[in-house]
């Protein structure tokens, strides 16, 4: 597989992965605030917070209000990583390598972007529906379904899978840190209806909160933190993510044939491995934003070797 | 389909069952569709009979629905001025155009004798070139090219065939003749919207296609594939076949990537390729593997920026040598360009006469050339008459149509003549023939010409088939 493909088509994956992310923590928050508690944390800042460019968006908009955010997060063309620019970046990527992938597949991803950039109405974003939000992420599901059951699972499909669980694990991370900390001031309130309310939020921005309810039943913070970093067999937390891009890794070693484990590899099964043997009263304990900070470089230095193990890249992405 | 004929629009000729179009203009030019009483021609009775049956905005309906899906499949090409929304779907008409089986016979039979003669003029002429020793074409009009590509003299390209894939330019005048009007013989495009077209149509037509047998084309990928392996170099067992392409800001980018898909094969970039003693390689996440045969869309000047233009970004540095080499083949064949230059086009039935030692079965529209003193004497004098080309150009750059352009756009290009009679030349203003088009929902005659996609593995021709 030619390198240049490679890194176009785990691009689009990751693209299209974040642009998935973005609406689903758009829609729950929409959703959330429909509804007044009597107290509640402030709910948007913390989607700010998420994509880790809170000057950017200081900069540019000042208060992260409804309106703000969701501009920002979701239309924002200046803005490399909101929704429409990842959307468009991701067909780029995708109209680059498009004989790799299926028909069908590049059919659906582009009338995904079709559907966000009509979506991208001034009189849409002044008044931005959940129902919107919730179509975007059926057609990401849509998409990532035609991708599941339209290709061949080879080496093209492997990188689609290594991009979309790198991107994943690193969402999720983030959203976790985000609103976690954010929850912090109101731990005495655990237990509490609006507490409640919130962690639910959080669970139902991974899709999670099914999930979730089935194991424990009861809102409790160390089961949420566990769910969100350990589950081992839930599609979106953390260490599932890892684990999935790791085999995909080892299966991309195989085909290509190399001799040792790449720079990637060694990597990624080392972070998986770190994972497993984590347990979550030592993450809370010896403090979980920097457990998190320390995890997403991890997941930085995977991509970047990623590019010099396959993409023949000296620098990053 | 659906609907039933409705009395008032399922109007038929009283004195006979020929169907017609009766609120259609011919405006005295040929028609393809129907004669000049609106009447439906022999092969196109099935086609004017459904529009009778229509009702009147179903045509508009489903010429909507089609570009509809053609958007949503993204087959699009680039518009290069346009930044914002730099993607725009092909034009598309949804009347089919007919060519009967009996017309298709006789291009068939004029394309592939075209195709063997101009072959044989690139092998000769990049090397003996008796054509020139015996006088039918001026030495001065080959060397003064700026197709000509004296790097590829002495080359023997596999099975000596220069031109793989032509993408010849047909029109039909006011009695229905046949002409060619230009040889694509460097990188033709547009037969992938001729799949497109035809699998669109396909589904919004079945009853035509039923009733009409028409010939089939989705056998062209294919039929590329087959010819590209047949030119690999001898002794490579299962070649690597590639498609290169500029790029995705190229105009042809969706062809690009619809053939590579349809074939199979890799689509590639210049930045891919990477040439090590005489080998060319691919970047891959394996390493470096080997490349056999290129299918490529970039012009000989680009190929290479070693031996053509330095500042070439989309080319392979090396890749002529490898070529030279006989480590690599290439579709179409660096130096093709020389058969379609324009004043060389009108050589082209004196090729046939030379190599073959037959009569055109297709022929040329009559062309003036301007490096020919009688020629250039009689082109200055009817400006007014003729359509005046530059050799070098094409798209329809350097045009100028005589009966429409002013007076100080005759005298100007009378000067440009007199300047340099190499460059130019000039033929008689025909009345191209129409086919009725959906304009604005109502149907009105438009000009049409007709390209075909001629593939060429050895010295025969192995398949064809018809676009717009």
């Amino acid at each position: 597989m030619l390198s240049r493909v490679a890194e176009s088509i785990y691009w689009m994956s990751r693209q299209v992965e974040r642009a998935e992310n973005l609406a689903r923590f758009i829609e729950v928050t929409l959703h959330m605030t429909l509804e007044q508690a009597e107290y509640i944390v402030e709910p948007w800042e913390p989607l700010v917070q998420v994509t880790g460019d809170n000057e950017w968006f200081l900069a540019k908009y000042g208060k992260p209000d409804r309106q703000n955010v969701v501009q920002f997060l979701a239309f924002d063309e200046e803005y490399p990583n909101s929704m429409l620019s990842c959307l468009r970046a991701a067909r780029e990527n995708a109209r680059g390598v498009r004989e790799m992938i299926s028909t069908e597949a590049f059919r659906e991803l582009n009338s995904f972007y079709h559907f966000v950039c009509e979506g991208s109405t001034p009189q849409l974003t002044s008044d931005p529906t959940e129902l919107f939000f919730d179509h975007v992420r059926s057609q990401a599901l849509m998409w990532s379904g035609v991708m599941e059951n339209t290709m061949t699972h080879d080496l093209a499909w492997q990188f689609i899978n290594l991009g979309r669980m790198l991107e994943r694990a690193d969402k999720t991370s983030r959203i976790l840190d985000a609103k976690y900390f954010n929850l912090l001031p109101s731990v005495d309130d655990v237990g509490t209806a609006v507490d409640d309310l919130q962690w639910s939020t959080l669970l139902l921005a991974i899709s999670g909160f099914e999930a979730y309810r089935r194991e424990h039943h009861l809102v409790d913070v160390e089961k949420i933190v566990a769910f969100f970093l350990f589950h081992r067999s839930f599609p979106r937390s953390v260490y599932y993510c890892v684990a999935a891009a790791d085999w995909s890794l080892r299966e991309i070693e195989k085909v290509s044939g190399a001799d040792r484990p790449g720079e990637a590899k060694q990597r990624i099964s080392a972070l998986r491995h770190r994972l497993k043997n984590t347990n979550v009263k030592e993450v809370i304990a010896g403090g979980m934003h920097d457990f998190i900070d320390r995890l997403q470089l991890e997941l930085n230095a995977i991509g970047e070797s990623l590019g010099r193990d396959y993409f023949h890249n000296t620098g990053t992405s | 389909m659906q609907e039933q004929a409705s009395g008032k629009s399922f109007q038929r000729q009283s004195q006979s069952s020929i169907p017609s179009l009766p609120n259609y203009q011919t405006d005295g030019f040929y028609d393809e569709l129907v004669n000049d009483q609106n009447l439906a021609r022999p092969d196109t009775e099935e086609l004017v009979s459904l529009f009778n049956r229509l009702k009147p905005a179903e045509l508009f309906r489903r010429q909507q629905a089609i570009e509809k899906s053609l958007y949503q499949m993204g087959i699009t090409f680039t518009v290069y001025s346009d930044s914002a929304g730099t993607e725009k779907i092909f034009p598309f008409d949804v009347v089919p155009r007919i060519v009967s089986a009996m017309l298709w016979k006789h291009i068939d039979a004029g394309l592939k004798q075209r195709i063997r003669a101009l072959n044989r003029f690139l092998c000769d002429i990049y090397n003996e070139q008796a054509i020139v020793k015996d006088g039918i074409i001026p030495r001065v009009l080959i060397e003064s090219s700026p197709a000509y590509l004296k790097e590829c003299q002495g080359l023997a390209p596999f099975n000596d065939v220069w031109c793989h894939i032509t993408g010849t330019d047909l029109i039909r005048d006011n009695e229905g003749t046949v002409y060619v009007l230009e040889d694509n013989l460097r990188c033709p495009s547009g037969v992938s919207y001729v799949l497109q077209n035809r699998h669109v149509m396909k589904r919004n037509f079945p009853q035509v296609f039923g009733a009409s047998r028409v010939r089939p084309v989705s056998d062209y990928s294919w039929r590329l594939f087959d010819l590209l392996r047949g030119i690999a170099p001898p002794h490579v067992d299962n070649p690597a076949i590639v498609v290169l392409t500029p790029g995705i800001y190229n105009s042809a980018y969706y062809e690009h990537s619809f053939l590579a898909q349809n074939m199979g094969v890799r689509l590639v970039e210049g930045r891919d390729l990477v040439v090590e003693n005489d080998f060319l390689y691919m970047r891959t996440t394996g390493g470096l593997k080997r490349v056999d045969v290129i299918y490529r869309r970039i012009d000989d000047a680009f190929l290479d920026p070693k031996t053509f233009r330095k500042d070439s970004v989309l080319g392979v540095k090396g890749l002529m040598d490898v070529y030279r080499a006989g480590n690599v083949s290439l579709a179409n064949a660096p130096g093709t360009g020389i058969a379609d230059d324009k004043v060389i086009y009108a050589f082209v039935p004196d090729m046939i006469r030379y190599y073959l030692d037959e009569e055109p079965i297709l022929p040329n529209v009559p062309t003036y050339v301007c490096q020919k003193d009688d020629d250039r004497k009689y082109v200055l004098e009817h400006m007014d008459e003729l359509v005046i080309k530059a050799a070098g150009e094409s798209g329809g750059y350097g045009v100028l149509i005589g009966p429409h352009a002013t007076k100080e756009q005759r005298e100007e290009y009378a000067a440009k003549i007199k300047e340099n009679p190499r460059n130019w030349i000039a033929q008689p203003t025909l009345q191209l023939s129409r086919v009725p088009t959906l304009i604005d929902g109502q149907l009105e005659g438009r000009h049409v010409d007709l390209r075909p996609y001629i593939l060429c593995r050895r010295q025969e021709t192995c398949g064809c088939c018809q676009a717009d």
